[in-house]
């Protein structure tokens, strides 16, 4: 068996430097295609970031009555943490924070401020400022268990049905998003895959002749397909050195732009947050289509 | 050894290539296996091989029927054969050496083993002082001994010699048929197979004559009659 094995890696890079002009056409097919499939995985991520940053900037309240005790709405606050999992966030914003955040907002509207001043104390009422994943479902359960819960009396109102429209038509813009990247993902590997399960067949192609004599002198399908395998084991590795270094070098040069673009949005944080996923990636797909195309190309060859 | 019983072949095309074909071939003869081109003499070697199965009747080597034997021993069996082509079949990526070396590691040899036998065979073909060449720097007759030294280095018991002159001039020719006969006397079972009229007259062996696919002659010590 580790005989078998260490031939096979011998003939491997034997053939790997034999046919330098295939193997680096090969490779070079890889890297293109790894790139591809890397831009998706950044792609992944900035969409990922901008619907969050939407999915955020949506959310319900609940006003609580006049008068009614801080003690009393923390508690609610935990309580409504339970209704649902999905609930990300549960904000408490008590009346005096409710109104420097009127304030802060309205900056220089002094007919409004006249207008508070007359009523003579602070009108806003406290509140609960509930986020959850974005699906309208989820914020119409909320609403709907805040109105029949233990609690419902305390609340005064609940401003789901004013912020319906808004909340449906921003869930289905960002599940457009979602949906679409998975397909233009779904798309581009099977490109990408193909690409190099052509690129490869080419390369193996060149060994049909050789796959015959193979046969003939008794080898056993292992011992013949184990050079290749091993063949798109070392394109696939060496691709990813390529890319890593590549992508490396990308993030570094682009972060500071995207940053300037979408504020908040670090590339190289995202890029140092998710390295083994991205090496995963990139290691992964480019040794499982070496392997997986070898595999497949040879099969058919060891049938005649 | 080998044993043909009631063969025939027919490809998908609906041809018969080989038509109730019945012979049996002993441990240690010269057999050639005359007949045009397109008499069927490769699909016999194929058959031998196991890299065809018969449409009909069975295959034996070494009473062992191909039709049940499995894919390792199949793979057994043709590590004992020393097969020499036509067109050669070498492995054009590989070196001299590694032509050759390439049948031992198939059969897992130990590599010290593989350096001596390698050696001690290109030595004897003469071949040693182009051990770093790769085929296509040989010339045919070079090519032709090269398929036979990696014949010879597995010691096989059986040499099945499909056209082996086929792409050489008659010096060529005559130096491969006379190892031939040299390997039959140091005991093994040599198949000839081939159209070369004046080779099977001067052998004197036992010749099996193919027209057609069927086998209208077996004689002891046969001569070139189409």
């Amino acid at each position: 068996m580790f005989t078998n094995i260490s031939r096979a890696t011998k003939f491997a890079f034997q053939d790997f430097f034999r046919n330098k002009g295939v193997s680096v056409a090969t490779i070079f097919i890889l890297i293109i295609t790894i790139l591809l499939v890397t831009g998706l995985f950044f792609f992944q991520g900035v969409a990922s970031y901008l619907t969050e940053e939407i999915q955020n900037k949506i959310d319900i309240t609940a006003y609580f009555k006049d008068g009614t005790a801080e003690q009393d709405i923390l508690i609610v606050k935990e309580e409504i943490l339970n209704i649902l999992p999905e609930i990300k966030k549960v904000e408490y914003i008590s009346q005096d924070q409710a109104f420097i955040i009127f304030s802060e907002n309205h900056q220089g509207d002094e007919v409004l401020f006249r207008a508070i001043e007359q009523v003579g104390s602070n009108p806003f009422l406290p509140s609960l400022s509930i986020t959850t994943n974005g699906d309208p479902l989820q914020y119409e359960q909320v609403a709907n268990a805040l109105q029949t819960s233990s609690f419902s009396d305390l609340i005064e109102n609940v401003d789901f049905y004013e912020k319906k429209d808004t909340i449906e038509k921003i869930y289905e813009i960002t599940s457009t998003i979602n949906k679409f990247g998975i397909f233009l993902g779904i798309v581009l590997i099977i490109i990408a895959a193909s690409v190099v399960f052509n690129t490869i067949k080419l390369a193996v192609d060149n060994s049909k002749e050789e796959i015959t004599t193979m046969r003939i002198v008794g080898a056993s399908d292992w011992f013949i397909r184990g050079p290749f395998i091993i063949q798109g084991i070392i394109y696939g590795f060496i691709a990813f050195v390529f890319c890593f270094l590549i992508s490396f070098a990308l993030v570094l040069l682009t972060s500071p732009k995207i940053s300037v673009i979408m504020p908040g949005f670090n590339l190289f944080d995202y890029f140092l947050t998710n390295l083994w996923i991205l090496v995963l990636i990139q290691l992964g797909f480019g040794i499982a289509v070496g392997i997986i195309s070898s595999i497949i190309v040879v099969k058919k060859y060891l049938k005649v | 050894m080998i044993k043909f019983d009631k063969v025939t072949k027919i490809y998908p095309s609906n041809t018969a290539v080989l038509k109730d074909v019945t012979f049996e071939i002993k441990e240690g003869e010269f057999v050639s296996i005359i007949g045009k081109s397109g008499a069927g003499k490769t699909t016999l070697t194929r058959l031998i091989l196991g890299l065809e199965e018969p449409t009909y009747g069975e295959v034996y080597f070494k009473e062992k029927n191909m039709l049940v034997a499995d894919a390792s021993e199949i793979q057994k069996i043709r590590r004992s054969i020393g097969g020499i082509y036509q067109d050669y079949k070498l492995l054009p990526a590989k070196t001299v050496y590694e032509n050759v070396s390439y049948v031992l590691e198939v059969k897992g040899t130990a590599q010290g083993e593989i350096k001596k036998e390698v050696e001690k065979v290109l030595d004897l073909i003469g071949l040693k002082d182009k051990k770093d060449n790769f085929p296509k720097e040989l010339s045919g007759g070079e090519q032709q001994r090269l398929a036979i030294a990696r014949a010879l280095v597995i010691h096989p018991k059986i040499i099945i010699a499909d056209e082996p002159t086929g792409n050489l001039d008659p010096y060529n020719t005559y130096e491969v048929i006379y190892l031939l006969e040299k390997i039959n006397k140091a005991g093994a079972t040599v198949i000839l197979l081939t159209h070369n009229r004046e080779i099977i007259n001067k052998l004197g062996k036992r010749v099996i004559t193919l027209v057609g696919g069927r086998i209208i002659r077996d004689e002891a010590e046969g001569r070139f009659i189409i």
